[in-house]
C-alpha cells in the first residue's frame, strides 16, 4: 500500500471523498476579489471588542481566581471574545452565505455538473469560513499580544483552537442551512447563538453556573472557549483532549450530514 | 459502409428501460435509445414529458430508478465524475455565478475540472470570443440579456472540451434572433464533431439541429427517427389548413371528413392531411366550402406529434 493510500485511510471518509474541495476555496477568493475592503473592515472588529474590555471592563473588576491562579478579568473575557468571533464567523458563513446559493443562486446546481461532489461542496464551503476565520484569528492574536492580555507563547495555539472550533460551527451550520426552507428561519440561529454567546463559560467560569454546569459543557462554544483560554493562558489539562475531541466529532458529523444533504436536495 | 461503421463504433449513451421516478410519480417510464457519437440527438416533446428528468440523468445528477444507463461505456452510478469531465452540460434553467464576472465565470468553471489556470483563460477568452461576449467580459451577470446568458451557459459548457453536449431546452424563451445565433454556434460545434443532445418543444428547433430525435410523451417514447423519416412515416407529404368563422368549425369539419387522408380538427383550424394539397383546395372551393383563410404547406413535426399524441406540442 502506498503511503498517501495509508494516509487517506485514517482520515473520516466525508474528507477522503473532496479532494477537489480546494475549488470552492478558490471560488470564493475569485469572488472575495473585488471586495477585500469587506474582508479587511473585519479586523476592525476585535480590535474594537478587546479595547472595550481592557478599559471597561478591566478596570472596573478585579482579578479573578481561575485555574489556581490570579488573572485579569481582561485576560479572562479576551479568549472568550476571540472563540465567540470565531464562532460567529463560522456561522454566517455557513449559514446565510450557503442559503443564498444553495436555494436562490442556484450556484450548487452548477457545481454539481462538473466532475466536483457534494463532498466537495460542503467541504470547500466549509474550507472558505475557516480560511477567513484563520485570517480573523490571527489578526485578534495580534490585538491580543499587542495590549499586553496574554504572557504565554501557547498563545499561538489559540489560532488552531479557533479553526477546530469554526470548523464544529461551520459543519453544524451548514448542516442546518440544508434544512432551512426560508430566510424567516434563519431566527432561529440567532436565538440559539446569543444564548450560546452568553452562557459558555464566556463571562465567568464554569464553577460560576453551579448545578447547571453540565448544560454549559454541552455548548460547543464552551469548549472552543476553554481551549482558546487554555492557549491564552498556558495552561495545560487532559481536559484539552476532550475538548479537542468533542468539537472535531461534532465537525465530521456535521460535515456528513451536510453533504448527504446537498445530495438530497440538489442530485434529484 | 456507413451502417457497418455505425455497428463497430459504441454508442456514446446508450439507455434500455430507463426509469426515473419521484416517490411514487413516473416521470420516465422505462424509456431505450442510442446516442451516436458526432451525432446531433433530440428530445422533442411537450412540457412534463419527462425530457429534463432525462437530461438529469444523462448528465449524472439524477440517479437512476432502473433500467440501465451508460455512458462512454461507462456506468454513471460508478463513474459520475469521470463521465461528468467528458461532457458538457446547459441546463434548462441557467445556473451561472452571479458572484463572479462574466469572464470569471468561465475560468473558475474550468478550474472546477482541475483545468490549469492560464489555459482555464486562454480557454475563456476563445469562447467569449465564439459567443460572442468579448466585450462583456467584465461585466457582471446579472445585466445580461436572457440570450447572453444562455450564450454565456453554452461557452461555460465547452470549457472543459466536451466529447458531449447536453442542452435542455437551449433557446426557451428567447427572442428569434437570438435564436438564430444560438443555432448557428451549435450548428457549428457539431461540424466540429461534438455529439449534441439536446430537448425542446420547439418542433422547428428539433428540425433545424438534429439529425435523429425521439418523441417523448408522458414519460414515454412514441416515435423515433430523422425528422424526415418521421414526417414521412407518420403524416403526409401536404397539409392544408382550413379557417371557418369562428363557431363553425365543427360543423364545417363534416364536409371535408371525406378529403385527403385524414384530418385534424383543432379549436382555430382545421387539417387536412394530403400529398398534393392544392387538389384538396381546389375541391374544397368546388363544393362551395367558402373557408376564411386556407393554407397549403409541408408537413412539419407539429403534424407528426399532433398524429401520435392527439395534442398540440406547444400550448
Ligand atoms: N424533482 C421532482 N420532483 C417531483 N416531480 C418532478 C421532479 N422533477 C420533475 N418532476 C415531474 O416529472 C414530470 C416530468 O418533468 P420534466 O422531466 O421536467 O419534463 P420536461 O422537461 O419534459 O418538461 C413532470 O410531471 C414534473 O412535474
Ligand atoms: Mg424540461
Amino acid at each position: 500500500m502506498s503511503q498517501e493510500t495509508l494516509v487517506w485511510r485514517v482520515v473520516p471518509p466525508i474528507l477522503r471523498h473532496s479532494r477537489r474541495a480546494h475549488r470552492m476555496i478558490e471560488r470564493s477568493f475569485y469572488v472575495n476579489k473585488l471586495s477585500w475592503m469587506i474582508v479587511v473592515s473585519g479586523f476592525f472588529e476585535p480590535l474594537f471588542y478587546l479595547f472595550s474590555i481592557r478599559i471597561g471592563f478591566g478596570s472596573l473588576v478585579g482579578d479573578i481566581e481561575f485555574a489556581g491562579r490570579s488573572v485579569s478579568y481582561a485576560q479572562f473575557v479576551a479568549p472568550a471574545l476571540m472563540a465567540s468571533s470565531a464562532m460567529n464567523g463560522a456561522v454566517y458563513d455557513s449559514t446565510m452565505n450557503v442559503y443564498f446559493k444553495l436555494r436562490h443562486a442556484r450556484l450548487y446546481d452548477g457545481v454539481l455538473a462538473t466532475p466536483m461532489s457534494s463532498k466537495d461542496v460542503a467541504v470547500g464551503e466549509i474550507g472558505w469560513a475557516l480560511t477567513r476565520g484563520t485570517l480573523y484569528s490571527i489578526v485578534f492574536l495580534g490585538c491580543l499580544i499587542a495590549l499586553g492580555l496574554t504572557d504565554s507563547w501557547t498563545v499561538v495555539l489559540a489560532v488552531p483552537a479557533c479553526l477546530l472550533l469554526g470548523a464544529a460551527f461551520a459543519s453544524v451550520g451548514m448542516a442546518a442551512t440544508t434544512y432551512m426552507r426560508s430566510w424567516e428561519d434563519f431566527d432561529w440561529v440567532q436565538t440559539i447563538v446569543l444564548p450560546l454567546f452568553l452562557f459558555s463559560a464566556t463571562f465567568y467560569p464554569l464553577s460560576s453556573y453551579g448545578v447547571w454546569g453540565w448544560v454549559v459543557q454541552i455548548s460547543p462554544l464552551y469548549h472552543g472557549v476553554a481551549l482558546v483560554r487554555a492557549a491564552c493562558l498556558g495552561i495545560a489539562t487532559w481536559g484539552i483532549a476532550v475538548h479537542v475531541a468533542y468539537l472535531a466529532a461534532l465537525t465530521v458529523v456535521g460535515l456528513t450530514i451536510a453533504a448527504r444533504r446537498v445530495d438530497t436536495l440538489l442530485c434529484k | 459502409m456507413g451502417q457497418q461503421y455505425r455497428v463497430a463504433v459504441l454508442p456514446i449513451v446508450s439507455a434500455r428501460g430507463l426509469t426515473k421516478k419521484f416517490d411514487d410519480f413516473e416521470a420516465v417510464r422505462g424509456i431505450d435509445f442510442e446516442i451516436a457519437r458526432g451525432e446531433a440527438f433530440g428530445f422533442l416533446g411537450p412540457n412534463g414529458a419527462g425530457k429534463s428528468s432525462t437530461m438529469r440523468m444523462i448528465g449524472c445528477v439524477s440517479p437512476v430508478t432502473s433500467g440501465t444507463l451508460r455512458l462512454f461505456d461507462l456506468d454513471p452510478a460508478t463513474s459520475g465524475k469521470e463521465i461528468r469531465a467528458r461532457m458538457g452540460v446547459v441546463p434548462q434553467q441557467d445556473n451561472l455565478d452571479s458572484e463572479l464576472t462574466v469572464f470569471d465565470n468561465l475560468v473558475v468553471y474550468g478550474r472546477y475540472f482541475d483545468i490549469p489556470r492560464a489555459e482555464c483563460k486562454s480557454r475563456a477568452r476563445e469562447l467569449l470570443d465564439f459567443v460572442q461576449l468579448s466585450d462583456r467580459a467584465d461585466s457582471r451577470v446579472e445585466p445580461l440579456s436572457g440570450g447572453m446568458k444562455r450564450r454565456l451557459t453554452i461557452a461555460r459548457s465547452l470549457i472543459n472540451q466536451p466529447e458531449l453536449l447536453l442542452l435542455d431546452e437551449p433557446t426557451t424563451g428567447l427572442d428569434p434572433q437570438a435564436r438564430h445565433i444560438l443555432w448557428d454556434r451549435l450548428y457549428r460545434l457539431k461540424q466540429q464533431g461534438v455529439t449534441l443532445v439536446l430537448t425542446t418543444h420547439y418542433m422547428d428547433e428539433a428540425e433545424q439541429l438534429c439529425d435523429r430525435l425521439v418523441v417523448m410523451d408522458g414519460g414515454r417514447i412514441v416515435a423515433e427517427g430523422s425528422p424526415r423519416e418521421l414526417i414521412a412515416q407518420h403524416s403526409t407529404r401536404e397539409v392544408l389548413e382550413l379557417r371557418f368563422p369562428a363557431g363553425t368549425n365543427a360543423e364545417r369539419a363534416r364536409s371535408v371528413t371525406d378529403l385527403g387522408e385524414r384530418h385534424e380538427i383543432l379549436p382555430d383550424r382545421i387539417l387536412v392531411y394530403a400529398d398534393d394539397g392544392e387538389s384538396v383546395l381546389h375541391e374544397v372551393h368546388a363544393r362551395g366550402l367558402s373557408p376564411e383563410s386556407a393554407l397549403v404547406r409541408r408537413s412539419t413535426l407539429e403534424d407528426v406529434f399532433l398524429r401520435l399524441t392527439g395534442r398540440s406540442l406547444v400550448d
